[in-house]
């Protein structure tokens, strides 16, 4: 891995808890930048959904937090931030199926408890930790296999 | 295939993305959980499903899906349909349950036409 390497490119976006209605927009904006810097579709790709899955749990289950990315030659790193319920057992969140969201939630489409694992499959990398009461963060790494 | 065509020969009605309809499509795929279409539909996908609120149109451009179409009658919600007219994302409609537009459009894709039609 290339966790040294300087940044080509670096931001951070605000994503609102409960508005549905711009829920994916932060991820739709990572997967325009990450095409025009030229990456290759398959890291654009995995990215996207790592982007989308954690800034809808965020919507889903947060007040608020913070998505940012982090592209240097060898990898892209998603990093996420919230301040909401926190995640009470780690092991059965990240258990395929297991789902806490609520009749509105499972309205939209979402809530087939599929988000997190995904999250891990589609990443060389995943972190997650998470406070009760507080928020819960996450670290995710795509390699990127013959640079920039 | 393009949209178009599939769209004239299942009779499907057309709500958005009216320039985009000489779109390839490469396969389909059919759900209504979101995570699971983000995880496991591909590019130039036609994705069928019954949901119609705007998430799906962040799905499917994401996704970069060649359409969408609602299922069993289902029309998309307002601020979905504005949405899909915004980012230009074809979004189309049939009256026919999932099962019976995913069979059409698995013939016409692998090319068995003369059972799929739909005279209007
Ligand atoms: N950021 C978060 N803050 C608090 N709880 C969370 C957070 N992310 C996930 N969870 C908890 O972990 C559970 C599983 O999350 P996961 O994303 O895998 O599935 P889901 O969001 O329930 O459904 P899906 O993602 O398939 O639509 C959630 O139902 C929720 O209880
Ligand atoms: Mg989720």
């Amino acid at each position: 891995m290339h966790v040294h390497e300087k940044p080509t490119f670096e931001s951070n976006y605000t994503v609102q808890g409960g508005n549905f209605d711009e829920a994916g927009k932060v991820a739709s904006q990572i997967k325009v930048i990450l095409k025009k810097l030229g990456l290759q579709t398959d890291v654009v790709r995995k990215a996207a959904l790592v982007a989308y899955e954690s800034e809808i749990n965020i919507v889903s289950y947060a007040r608020k937090g913070t998505i940012s990315i982090s592209v240097t030659p060898g990898q892209v790193k998603i990093e996420t931030t919230d301040e909401g319920q926190g995640i009470p057992d780690i092991n059965l969140a990240m258990q395929e199926g297991y789902s806490t969201a609520t009749s509105k939630i499972r309205e939209m489409g979402f809530g087939a408890g599929m988000g997190l694992c995904n999250i891990k499959k589609f990443s060389d990398y995943f972190q997650i930790t998470s406070e009760i009461g507080k928020g819960t963060h996450l670290k995710m790494i795509i390699n990127i296999e013959n640079g920039v | 295939m393009d949209l178009e065509t599939i769209a004239t020969c299942l009779n499907l009605k057309v709500f958005s993305g009216f320039d985009q309809l000489k779109t390839e499509v490469l396969d389909g795929y059919t759900g209504d959980l979101l995570s699971d279409v983000m995880a496991n539909s591909k590019e130039g996908d036609l994705w069928m499903t019954r949901q119609v609120h705007q998430n799906i149109i962040a799905v499917a451009s994401l996704k970069d899906h060649a359409g969408i179409i609602m299922v069993q009658g289902a029309e998309p919600a307002k601020d979905t349909l504005e949405k899909a007219l915004k980012e230009n994302i074809p979004v189309m409609g049939t009256d026919l349950s999932g099962f019976e537009i995913a069979g059409r459009i698995y013939n016409l894709l692998k090319e068995k036409q003369d059972i799929t039609r739909i005279d209007p």
